[in-house]
């Protein structure tokens, strides 16, 4: 896994090599084994390695066999054994044994199309000197970031913002409209970003500049087909499929020439990606995992549970609030987005102990959430389903005590409170029926925008943005199945594999790698009915079919629960005490203009109190500081 | 102060951080959002600590937690009916 950049200049201008070591050395925490640089005309490209695949072999920026185009690559493809023979048999030549240089020759045969034959997680730019075109792509699901800006007369890309406003030109400022998106949906619609004219370059989509001209497209789309002939089957055929893809998703993830680890969560996900390595490693893996001094949250007894039945060589760091108050401003660093828990950190600390241990590469069970109904909400959603067939049923809302085991606070509600929480309207459900009463909770939490911040936004409408860039095929699907593209398609690359993943793994220079997301097994599951993702409550029904046996019982038979960390309390810690005091002063909330001063100060005496705080107060205090951070590590540095 | 202003207070303080808007005692907390999926809890516990209550399960509902005068209402009968045990 590696740090990219580059810039092209428009009219006669020439590569300013200097910027691009600048920008190069902003993501050199991505790469600390290699850097380069490439410059030449109008393009400068730049490459910060960290060396998995042909170590010595595998040096970029790298060029074709005629030195005219030129590739810097985040990432690995890890059908390139495959690939590699393909070409060689259509008389292609090779001078390495990475995975990079596969890309240039299959882009010599295929062009801009030979991201989908890919399977992989990248974010890369081409060169193309005999076109005078770059080519830039990102994969399906956006495992790797790739963000991208222009001035009037440069185009500039990174793996990182920061690499980006080391250029004087890129104005830093805070897009109001993408914090209102987090603060309804935890993460930015791409293409927006934190700032305002930086740009993410969507999952699933490639772009071009040539001629200061820029084209962006979507080269993969996934498509829910709950009818479709996969589901024809008995269930034990099915499972075998799945349980085939998901060996060889997760056997292709082994190819490195470094020892690749897990993390080990103790959940289902983790385990089973954890027990079908150990089986094609056939040695002793080693794991790795983060747990909590807070009972509420920890779930060591599991995790040692799966290591003990698994036999790895388990490795944990325990993480108190304490802890996270320490790393969470190195966290938002980082992770370059206001987020409203803080669960990042602790992953953030994780990574370090992967580092410490002399490891590159983990393997880890994300993915499987979204693709095969692991989440509550998708639980959630079918209770609110059922309940809205009949809205006057009093027995009906009796179930949404089935949701959300691990939260006392909702397990407390009397059945009117749930009811009225989880509301439903009669009528067909609308397009966000799954996430409305989630997404309305999060806002809430908008409470603490200044007025010069609403007045900016002028009644601006998240989720209005939002009705506009889903494809129209979501109108026509059930509601699990929006829920599963909400979910799959926004939350997942916007938050769960950037700020809970590549950016806290990549600060210490690890990189995941996901089996569930190779995309064989999300465009199975895409054609899954939904039974059997869900069989009435049970959710991944099929996936624990499938970890049957290979698994602890324990494991397959436990109640979900998703990985969370303490919240707002953290910032009562001592560690947090001189950035959160200064960053919640009057002073820096009025010079910043994003929060209201007294608001805030009368959420952080109600956190200091010891009173109960409700999930929204949580979020509020989280966004609050995160976002102020963001200022003053980005936005305000280019003030001083 | 009556018990009527002491919530009132609570909520001003608790839930809407000192501002106090347009907020009557009879707005429902629910509708206007004041109140959140956990935020009843907080209600719950001020009611029991600062009025020395404790409310059974068949108490939690909107008809005596949902504005400002409905909670005051539930206080004032609750103590009524303690201060007719004793």
């Amino acid at each position: 896994m590696c740090g990219i950049c580059g810039t092209v200049q428009y009219g006669n201008v020439q590569a300013d090599a200097q910027l691009i070591e600048r920008m190069i050395g902003a993501v050199r925490h991505r790469g600390p084994d290699d850097c380069g640089i490439y410059t030449d005309g109008q393009i400068g490209l730049g490459h910060a390695r960290l060396s998995i695949i042909d170590i010595a072999g595998g040096h970029q920026p790298m060029p074709d066999e005629q030195r005219t185009s030129w590739i810097t690559f985040n990432g690995e493809i890890f059908n390139y054994l495959e690939l590699r023979e393909e070409l060689t048999k259509k008389g292609h030549q090779f001078g390495s044994h990475s995975d990079t240089e596969v890309i240039l020759h299959l882009y010599q045969e295929e062009r801009e199309r030979c991201v989908e034959r890919l399977n992989g997680q990248w974010a890369f730019a081409i060169w193309d000197g005999p076109q005078q075109r770059l080519f830039l792509s990102r994969d399906r699901l956006g495992v790797r970031p790739l963000y991208y800006t222009r001035t009037h007369d440069m185009f500039l890309f990174a793996s990182e913002m920061k690499a980006l406003f080391v250029c004087p030109e890129i104005r830093r400022e805070l897009d109001l409209h993408t914090l209102d998106q987090v603060f309804t949906f935890w993460t930015a619609l791409p293409p927006r970003t934190p700032f305002k004219n930086v740009y993410q370059l969507p999952p699933g989509h490639s772009m071009t500049v040539q001629n200061g001209q820029l084209r962006v497209w979507r080269y993969w789309h996934l498509d829910y087909e709950p009818d479709s002939e996969i589901g024809q089957g008995s269930e034990e055929e099915i499972s075998e499929k799945l349980l085939a893809l998901l060996k060889d998703a997760t056997r292709i993830r082994l190819r490195a020439d470094v020892p690749v680890g897990a993390y080990l969560s103790g959940g289902l996900d983790s385990t089973f990606v954890t027990a079908l390595a150990k089986k094609l490693v056939g040695q002793k893996l080693k794991t790795f995992s983060v747990n909590f001094e807070d009972p509420q949250f920890d779930e060591a007894n599991y995790q040692r549970e799966a290591a003990s039945f698994l036999e790895t060589e388990h490795y944990s760091v325990r993480c108190s609030n304490r802890d996270i108050a320490r790393a969470f401003p190195e966290v938002i660093w980082h992770a370059e987005q206001p987020i409203l828990r803080t669960a990042p950190a602790p992953l953030f600390i994780l990574s370090k102990l992967v580092r410490d241990n002399g490891f590159k590469v983990v393997l880890t069970g994300e993915g499987a959430d979204e693709t095969m109904g692991g989440y509550d909400i998708f639980k959630e959603t079918k209770i609110r389903r059922f309940w809205q067939r009949q809205p006057r049923s009093s027995t009906r809302p009796l179930l949404l005590h089935r949701l959300y085991p691990y939260m006392e606070s909702l397990q407390r509600q009397s059945s009117a409170y749930l009811s009225n929480f989880f509301r439903i309207e009669e009528g067909a459900p609308g397009p966000f029926f799954s996430h409305q009463p989630r997404w309305q909770l999060t806002a809430k939490a908008k409470l603490f925008f200044s007025a010069a911040a609403k007045s900016d936004l002028d009644g601006y409408n998240a989720i209005e943005e939002l009705r506009g860039l889903l494809p129209d095929r979501y109108y026509s699907y059930e509601a699990f199945l929006q829920a599963q593209l909400l979910e799959t398609f926004y939350l997942l690359p916007g938050y769960i594999l950037s700020s809970q993943g590549d950016r806290v793994a990549m600060a210490h220079a690890v990189e995941g790698r996901f089996p569930f997301l190779d995309y064989r097994v999300v465009e199975f599951a895409a054609k899954l009915p939904i039974r059997m993702k869900m069989k009435v409550l049970q959710e991944k029904y099929l996936l624990k079919r499938c970890a049957q046996g290979l698994i602890p019982g324990s494991v397959q038979t436990r109640p979900k629960q998703p990985y969370r960390a303490p919240d707002a309390l953290c910032f009562l810690e001592p560690e947090a005490r001189e950035y959160v005091d200064e960053l919640l002063s009057a002073d820096c909330l009025c010079r910043y203009g994003v929060f209201d001063p007294g608001l805030v100060a009368k959420l952080f005496e109600k956190v200091r109190s010891g009173r109960p705080i409700s999930v929204r107060d949580n979020m509020a205090l989280v966004g609050v500081v995160s976002t102020q951070l963001l200022m003053h590590q980005f936005v305000h540095a280019t003030q001083q | 102060m009556n018990f009527q202003q002491e919530v009132r207070q609570f909520v001003i303080d608790n839930f809407l951080f000192g501002r106090e808007g347009q907020l009557s005692n009879a707005d429902s907390f629910l509708e206007s959002g004041i109140i959140d999926s956990t935020g009843v809890l907080e209600l719950i516990s001020f009611i029991e600590e600062h009025f020395g209550l404790k409310l059974s399960e068949n108490d939690l509902t909107p008809d005596n937690l949902d504005s400002v005068d409905k909670v005051a209402g539930l206080v004032a009968r609750r103590l009524a009916t303690r201060q007719g045990a004793t």
